[in-house]
């Protein structure tokens, strides 16, 4: 039977100080134009963290209001705070940038990352108070160093600065003095991603109600790469964040594919479960340190606030079937090819109409679509526009190509099978999985029947090819009570059957005598 | 537009001489193509790629612009463009395009 969704978790860290100092648009510009107005005018642009956490689309993110509600705000979002939002959400939080440096301490194994004595004692109870934060992840802060070291390895030895409101408050110091895959800023970014995975597993095992020791298997979809000069991508970060989560039980590996990454693991994971491999996996995806500000001369250019300052998380724990989570169907599978194109109507053709058509279906027949779920406010100023509208444009036009749909009805298609975008242009982590704990909500409520979720990737990024990528898998309503209806009346059959043969036997034996 | 497109912009250009060369764009957005044809023709408005500083003045259009679309095999364009013909803000795109030309293409 087909694996369910046992629980998601979604977890944001608001960290302005990576923004400045770690993201890929300004460390680029620090390079080409390191007087640039951009650089001077970004820290006023910053925002503090009570307004990330008033923010809309983060509210949405972790789960405390829905994608309806946000519907109904009035656009753009980031002038319009939602007064009274809190730090946590039922599917995770948004944790402050001095306790994500600590939990980034927590996941670290090589020493590599060091934190000043002052900053370490003045939060490592905040970071301790955290409701999902056990003792023994607490434990793994250290006392601290002394701020004179830290700043000579920053000046002297290619430590990459830690920093908290303005200041230098410790750093990640290169774990290899001429291998540039272990230097202090992939460090750096491979700990930010580890530790915001650990973050988002420890709250999907809370939200699906399993024990850490029920996790098998864990698949991590990031888009970051860890290893050494003789192994650049080896891995595994699954593995290494499930350590830090105490998940003692579990193995993993990870899967890479761009921002379709999440959807191709997905996929696997229903496949491991349905097949038997594993009875509980856990799909997760950690923050990107170089995304974070990657629209910010746009933003700063027209006025806005920095609104790329967090690092996003998720993670879905798959299980066998339990005969009332939602499942994934298996055999609707859409998957772009090699032979498919990179033409948008041979990639939505072969996403969405394809795999629906091989199954007698039509794109209406689905209730809600998630293909990228990029927040609008941070892509409308870019000139990116808004990417999920666009997504459901671009459905509806084929569903009206293919006689599915009526052409007066192209204009309603969006608010009535889509979504308004709420997440975090954290790459692979908008990839059609942010809706994923809301499906699981409104499938379990009935109000809707099924969900698509469409993964794309820039497969063209990494100059190996050319080609593009996408894959989309169903979410549905559970399905094991018909099964076993099904599977009843052939049962009864059968042994209706059988007792047909016994006394026809038992005729063929007395004619006999 | 990315720095690596840039690059190769360039290098077309300098290979085949700015005249023979001809950006086709297939941007979804009026503002995105318009920044991506004052790439090619006045050079990188974000000052952060190769073609910073460069005015190239290049033939740049986009894929929905009747001048391209006169250009293709109907059944090929039907094949693949069509779909996002009804999508994009054509006019929009047209405006977008036709401005930057205007102003600086040098081989039109």
């Amino acid at each position: 039977m087909n694996a369910v969704i046992k629980g998601a978790s979604y977890i944001l860290a608001h960290v302005p100080g990576m923004v400045i100092h770690n993201g890929s648009t300004q460390i680029t510009e620090r390079i080409v134009n390191p007087e640039s107005e951009y650089l001077k005018q970004l820290p006023e642009h910053l925002r503090t963290y009570q307004q990330a956490v008033e923010y809309w689309p983060n509210q949405v993110y972790i789960g405390n209001k829905t994608p309806e509600e946000l519907a109904g705000v009035e656009f753009p979002y980031y002038d319009k705070p939602l007064a009274g939002a809190g730090r946590y959400g039922k599917f995770g939080e948004i944790m402050p940038e001095a306790e994500f440096l600590l939990l980034m301490q927590c996941a670290d194994v090589f020493d590599v990352l060091l934190l000043e004595k002052g900053f370490v004692a003045a939060h490592r109870d905040e970071l301790a108070a955290d409701p999902v934060i056990t003792e023994d992840i607490a434990a793994r802060v250290k006392e601290g160093a002394e701020a004179a070291d830290i700043e000579r390895f920053v000046k002297e030895e290619h430590a990459e600065g830690l920093y908290a409101d303005g200041k230098l408050v410790g750093c990640v110091k290169r774990a290899h003095d001429i291998d540039v895959n272990l230097n202090a800023e992939v460090m750096h970014e491979n700990l930010v991603n580890k530790a915001s995975n650990t973050l988002a597993l420890l709250y999907a095992v809370r939200n699906a109600g399993i024990e850490k020791t029920d996790v098998e298997y864990v698949i991590d979809c990031s888009e970051e790469a860890c290893g050494d000069m003789n192994q650049r991508g080896g891995g595994n970060f699954a593995k290494a964040a499930a350590e830090i989560a105490g998940l003692m039980n579990a193995t993993g590996s990870d899967s890479r594919g761009f921002c379709a990454g999440p959807s191709h693991a997905m996929v696997e994971a229903a496949a491991l479960v349905k097949a038997g491999a594993y009875k509980t996996v856990a799909v997760t995806g950690g923050g990107c340190t170089a995304k974070l500000g990657m629209n910010g001369k746009d933003h700063v250019k027209k006025g806005l606030p920095a609104l790329e300052d967090c690092l996003g998380g998720f993670c879905v724990i798959l299980t066998a079937n339990d005969g009332v989570n939602p499942e994934v169907n298996l055999d609707i599978l859409g998957r772009h090819t090699v032979g498919t194109g990179s033409a948008p109507q041979n990639v939505i053709g072969s996403l969405v109409a394809d795999p629906l058509e091989r199954n007698g279906l039509k794109i209406t027949d689905i209730d809600k679509y998630s293909p990228e779920m990029q927040n609008p406010d941070i892509t409308k100023p870019a000139g990116a526009g808004d990417v999920p509208q666009s997504n459901y444009k671009m459905i509806a036009a084929l569903a009206v190509k293919r006689g599915e749909l009526e052409k007066k009805d192209l204009a309603t298609f969006a608010s009535k099978h889509g979504l308004v975008g709420f997440a975090p242009t954290q790459g692979h982590i908008p990839s059609g999985v942010p809706y994923i704990g809301f499906a699981r909500e409104d499938i379990l409520a009935g109000k809707i029947r099924n969900a698509m979720i469409i993964g794309k990737g820039s497969l063209f990024l990494g100059r190996m090819t050319n080609l593009f990528d996408g894959v989309s898998f169903v979410i549905q309503a559970n399905t094991a009570a018909e099964q076993s209806a099904q599977s009843g009346v052939s049962e009864s059959q059968v042994r209706g059957m059988i007792a047909d043969a016994m006394k026809e036997f038992a005729a063929v034996l007395m004619a006999k005598e | 537009m990315d720095l690596e497109n840039q690059r190769r912009v360039k290098e077309f250009a300098e290979k085949y001489g700015p005249e023979n060369v001809v950006v086709v764009l297939g941007a979804s957005e009026g503002e995105a193509a318009g920044l991506a044809a004052e790439t090619v023709t006045a050079g990188d408005p974000t000052f952060a790629g190769p073609l910073t500083g460069v005015q190239l003045g290049l033939t740049v259009y986009h894929v929905c612009e009747p001048e391209i679309k006169e250009e293709f095999d109907p059944d090929v364009y039907e094949d693949q463009i069509s779909m996002m013909e009804m999508v994009l803000d054509v006019d929009d795109i047209v405006n977008e395009m036709s401005a930057i030309r205007d102003e600086y293409c040098k081989y039109l």
